[in-house]
């Protein structure tokens, strides 16, 4: 194969730019539901009344990323 | 006779565009069908938007400031976020959640393994299976109040069945059995009660979720040579996972607002052993009267819950989609 084919091919496949992290669907979703299960378990949690005070603030941080992350395009 | 219905139809259509008024119906008849769908709906719209959306948003309001249901005409101050840092930072309301959490977790587990288990029995069709479907319905079709009351009187010491039958079993006299006054039992007495009531909701679910199956997968399965434990792990099982996480998530949203039941049998007691969010969230509006910082407590029990929804309905829709 010469490097003339090699460049036509190349140019065949359209050079898609890639979202940046933040506006990545996947990833953003996985993080928005790690957030929410952390802030539940945080509110439910008997250990230590510091993790229940900040419990809320996860879980609406969670649950609000979730709401917007889960209407970008796949 | 269907002619005459026609006639007295048509003359009643005449006599409905006759009464129209004439710019009205010019009006009515210029609409596009998305103008039509739209009016159609609105109602419903209307009315979802003053019974759900509008209270929310009224809630939210609320919750930072120090309104007071029981004195309407003092004045209201905005107090920003302080009454979300006071439910955020009370022992008591903590210890409330844990109790939920154990009351949750618990009728969850006892409702599915039982629910479901039922759910595989009554699949088997057996002789008189319908009739046996009906009698374990009927707790769930019950009221609550009726089911709380019911519940008082089997848990009585001296004259309740629960404690005569627990006595015969185990040989402990009757009057040690404080199903309700016992700071260990008590919580257990509401987690047997909302069981015996809302397995059957969770069985009719798996029932639907069993019957779903098809005979060929199973038939196919056993052209193999699969043994019936592999075939309900490897059939039965996966494919009625979707029904069973749709009756977890329903039950587990209804019981983390559970309050009749508990109401009803302990009223929060012994002490505050049974006091779960909702109880705790009562006293808070209807005794204490701080209708402000109430608020600000169902908005943080709304957002766990909505935020648990989204997780589940997240992971429901791929389990459907394998």
């Amino acid at each position: 194969m010469t490097d003339h084919t090699l460049a036509t091919r190349k140019s065949l496949v359209p050079n898609k730019p890639r979202r940046p992290f933040f506006l990545r669907r996947g990833p953003m979703e996985m993080l928005a539901v790690a957030l929410i299960a952390l802030g539940f378990l945080m509110l439910f949690q008997p250990f230590a009344l510091v993790l229940y005070t900040y419990s809320f603030i996860t879980l609406l941080a969670g649950t609000l990323m979730f709401t917007i992350v889960s209407k970008f395009p796949e | 006779m269907t002619a005459s219905h026609d006639t007295f139809s048509d003359k009643m259509a005449d006599a409905a565009i006759r009464a129209t008024p004439e710019p009205l119906a010019a009006r009515v008849r210029g609409l596009s069908d998305r103008a039509i769908a739209w009016l159609f709906i609105a109602p419903t719209i209307v009315l979802l938007l003053a019974i759900n959306i509008f209270p929310l948003f009224w809630a939210i309001y609320l919750s930072f400031t120090n309104f007071r249901a029981n004195r309407p005409n003092a004045v209201v101050q905005n107090v920003g976020l302080g009454n979300y840092s006071r439910i955020l930072n009370d022992p008591d309301i903590w210890a409330s959640m844990q109790t939920t959490a154990h009351f949750v977790f618990w009728t969850i587990v006892l409702q599915t393994l039982i629910g479901f288990t039922l759910a595989y029995l009554i699949d088997r069709k057996f002789r008189g299976h319908a009739f046996w479907t009906t009698l374990i319905l009927i707790p769930m079709m019950l009221s609550p109040a009726v089911v709380g009351n019911f519940w008082r009187f089997l848990y009585e010491p001296q004259i309740g069945l629960f404690a005569y039958a627990v006595s015969f079993v185990s040989g402990i006299p009757t009057s040690d059995i404080q199903m309700l006054g016992n700071v260990h039992l008590a919580p257990w007495a509401i987690i047997i009660v909302d069981t015996w009531m809302w397995t059957p909701y969770v069985m009719l679910i798996c029932l639907a979720g069993l019957r779903s199956i098809p005979d060929y997968i199973y038939e196919a399965a056993e052209v193999d040579r699969a043994s019936p434990w592999r075939q309900f792990w490897s059939i039965t099982v996966p494919m009625a996972l979707p029904f069973i996480m749709l009756a977890v998530l329903f039950r587990g949203i209804e019981n983390f607002k559970m309050f009749d039941m508990v109401n009803l049998l302990t009223g929060g007691g012994p002490g505050s052993t049974t006091e779960v969010a909702s109880i705790a969230l009562k006293r808070d509006a209807f005794e204490a009267w701080a209708t402000g910082r109430s608020s600000a407590f169902a908005i943080v029990l709304f957002v766990a819950v909505f935020g648990l929804a989204n997780i589940y309905v997240k992971a429901l829709n791929k389990v459907k989609q394998r």
